[in-house]
């Protein structure tokens, strides 16, 4: 039996590995943990020449991001990773790249938020950048973060787009794991993504002006733009996806569903526990409970209609944040997910769980618990706004 | 060292306009008018990236632009890594031979930022930038507070001068610090070319801007250029004002060349400082406009004799510094 050789590759090496296939012109990162053996094995490439491209190890990831505008202004292809603390720095910056349209292409390894400072994996990061207007999604394990990193230039360069990414995928856990993944050859790639051909460019031939001053008169329309380009984006995602499927025949959907058929209760996450949580499903299946899984592979633009197609008809929809947003509703997910659902004639009851915090591990039998928990939450009547699971008091 | 004040011939400079007419700064605004001279001097084959600041705003308040050239805003304190950005893009761009510009003609890429901008927030991407040796020039244009904010005190504002927020008062003697080196600063990074300009000597200030522009690495020029709505001076004295900073040795005119001083201008006798903060009449100003100093600076109405003679020993010693430091390098 033949087929595409799958390689042992620590899933950082993949992300970087497929930078590399995608041609980048500019490099431009600080380094943080966990993200720091993507950024490192670049420079590791470009130093031995497999790369031709500028690598700028700027001072801080305000920088990174700063420079990555300049490069990306001027045409070339750009590429950044951060994580936690880094993009946090970056934030400021995040919104101006998204509103001048810039298409760079991030890979966060997603890290919890000081303080207390803590290196591991939580989502708090990336729902920092959650109105930054940059197109997210979460990746499960390193195939998919190393077919993402090819699909994202295409999508975030195709001129009916022209947003920048970030690829959210889990510190540790899965940057610093060793998965086996198929690549696919430099030609493949070739093929695949056409070079960045951008509508504008800082040419002295040609001047343009990149962002002026926003009058009260003009700003409303620019940020009316903004939103109408990140959701029309949406049918781009779509296609290149769909033929990064047919060509490579690896299929990716916004939102996915995993034994749904006829379940009474779904389970709704992001990010690498998400295999955890498909044992849960299975293990609850084998007893024969209805319950099925609901994966969110893309954020934003976030598949609102997807979601309450997927949803609608549930019982029961358990929601698991890897965030919590601290003094408000919860899980910055799970109420996204109940403002999508909220306005449907017949809506599921909704229970919002927090955990997995600052790389606390959740179990698959612990999902499980919390799946059959919720039944009862759901039937008692009265739900809690949210519950923080796995809280030692 | 520099010749070009032996020189006066203005119809020898670019009849084109970079910066046009038609922005929105102050009346007097010499911070407008060294942007028309950078134009001049460095002509259409640049690109800009411009600090948050007064010259951003006043130059583009959407769909209106005054820069003829590529320009790009995005954010107060990262100027000098957007054009890092720029300078790697292009270079990338152009050995892969994938870039639109076919020539090899050197584009001069320049990150331009205001006092606040350079000094305070933007000093650690503009160190950033020195340090890795971009091939770009950086202009700080020194107004010596946060202008458009509202006249705010900045690490550029000089020791003694009140703004909104180092008012002068009873217990306050306005701002009581000094100004930052920039220039000293930036000369510490080692990089090739770094020189203080000013309004008032235009054809100074386009020979440096060229200078810049040709060193191979990052150029740095810390342009004074006062504004008279922050200054509260007149409109018609900033280029006066301007002339005296640098004949008082409050702003000298130097060049550091790969690490060798050089006094553009050497000012045997300085002029008090007195002449530049208008001190004597101050009163007489301050109660009959038309009998007294029509160039005073308010920011400077508060002072004392004894703050007038401090500042007066800070330009002296400081003067000194730079002599010995020309003449120490010139050994070299």
């Amino acid at each position: 039996m033949t087929g595409p050789k799958r390689i042992g590759m620590e899933v950082s090496i993949a992300i970087s590995e497929a930078v590399r296939q995608c041609d980048a012109d500019v490099i431009s990162a600080y380094p943080i943990t966990p993200q720091t053996h993507v950024v490192e094995h670049l420079a590791e490439i470009a130093a031995q020449g497999h790369l031709d491209c500028e690598f700028i190890p700027v001072e801080s990831e305000h920088s990174a991001l700063s420079a990555c505008i300049g490069s990306s202004a001027v045409g070339a292809r750009t590429f950044t990773a951060t994580a936690s603390q880094g993009l946090a720095l970056m934030v400021e910056i995040m919104y101006i790249a998204s509103a001048m349209r810039m298409p760079i292409v991030m890979a966060v390894a997603n890290r919890a938020l000081s303080a207390p400072i803590n290196i591991w994996c939580d989502h708090s990061d990336a729902m920092l950048a959650r109105d930054t207007g940059w197109i997210q999604y979460f990746v499960e394990n390193g195939q998919e973060a190393y077919d993402m990193t090819l699909c994202s230039f295409r999508i975030a360069e195709d001129n009916r787009v022209m947003l920048p990414i970030t690829l959210n995928f889990d510190g540790f856990t899965l940057s610093h794991v060793i998965e086996p993944i198929v690549m696919l050859t430099d030609e493949q790639v070739r093929e695949f993504l056409p070079p960045f051909t951008p509508l504008y460019r800082l040419d002295p031939k040609n001047p343009v002006a990149m962002g002026p001053v926003g009058i009260p008169e003009i700003y409303t329309e620019a940020k009316k733009a903004h939103d109408e380009a990140i959701l029309a984006s949406r049918a781009v995602i779509d296609e290149v996806w769909a033929d990064f499927g047919k060509r490579f025949g690896r299929h990716y959907q916004a939102v996915e569903h995993y034994r749904t058929e006829g379940a009474q209760t779904l389970l709704v996450g992001m990010g690498g526990l998400t295999e955890s949580m498909r044992g849960a499903v299975d293990s609850l299946r084998d007893k024969g409970k209805k319950v099925g899984l609901i994966r969110l592979r893309l954020f934003r633009p976030f598949p609102h209609e997807d979601l309450r197609k997927a949803l609608g008809d549930a019982g029961t929809v358990i929601v698991f944040d890897r965030c919590l947003s601290t003094g408000g509703p919860g899980g910055p997910v799970a109420s996204e997910i109940r403002s999508a659902l909220y306005n449907l004639p017949k809506k599921p009851a909704i229970v919002s769980f927090i955990g997995a915090l600052g790389g606390r591990d959740v179990r698959t039998s612990q999902f499980a618990e919390l799946i059959e928990r919720s039944e009862a939450i759901a039937a008692s009547g009265s739900i809690p706004d949210y519950e923080m699971v796995g809280v030692r008091e | 060292m520099s010749t070009n004040f032996n020189i006066f011939a203005a119809r020898l400079l670019s009849q084109d306009e970079l910066f046009t007419q038609g922005h929105r700064a102050c009346q007097g605004c010499a911070p407008a008018l060294a942007m028309r001279l950078i134009g001049k001097a460095l002509g259409f084959n640049m690109i800009v990236a411009n600090a948050t600041g007064c010259m951003e705003i006043i130059c583009s308040p959407y769909p209106f632009m005054a820069w003829a050239v590529p320009w790009i805003h995005v954010a107060f304190e990262n100027t000098a890594a957007v054009a890092s950005g720029i300078e790697a893009g292009i270079k990338a761009l152009r050995r892969k031979k994938r870039h639109y510009i076919d020539t090899g003609e050197k584009i001069a890429i320049v990150g331009i930022g205001g006092d606040g901008g350079t000094m305070d927030i933007g000093i650690q991407a503009l160190s950033g930038a020195m340090e890795r040796g971009h091939d770009f020039l950086y202009v700080c244009y020194d107004n010596e507070a946060y202008m458009n904010t509202g006249i705010q005190r900045s690490s550029g504002t000089p020791f003694g001068a009140s703004t909104s927020t180092s008012p002068a008062g009873t217990h306050s003697i306005g701002q009581n610090t000094q100004k930052k080196d920039l220039a000293e600063i930036c000369a510490a990074h080692n990089i090739p070319y770094v020189a203080t300009a000013n309004v008032a000597y235009p054809f100074d200030l386009i020979e440096k801007m060229r200078k810049a522009k040709e060193a191979k690495g990052p150029a740095v020029i810390h342009l004074f250029a006062p504004c008279p709505t922050g200054w509260h001076c007149t409109a018609s004295s900033s280029i006066k004002l301007a002339r005296l900073a640098t004949e008082t040795g409050l702003f000298p005119l130097y060049e550091v060349v790969n690490g060798k001083y050089g006094l553009s201008l050497d000012i045997e006798k300085l002029r008090p400082v007195e002449e530049y903060a208008a001190i004597r009449n101050i009163r007489d100003y301050l109660y009959d406009e038309t009998a007294g100093c029509k160039d005073a600076q308010g920011r400077y109405r508060h002072l004392s004799p004894d703050l007038v003679a401090r500042i007066q020993e800070q330009a002296h010693a400081r003067y000194e510094r730079l002599k010995a430091k020309v003449r120490m390098t010139q050994e070299w």
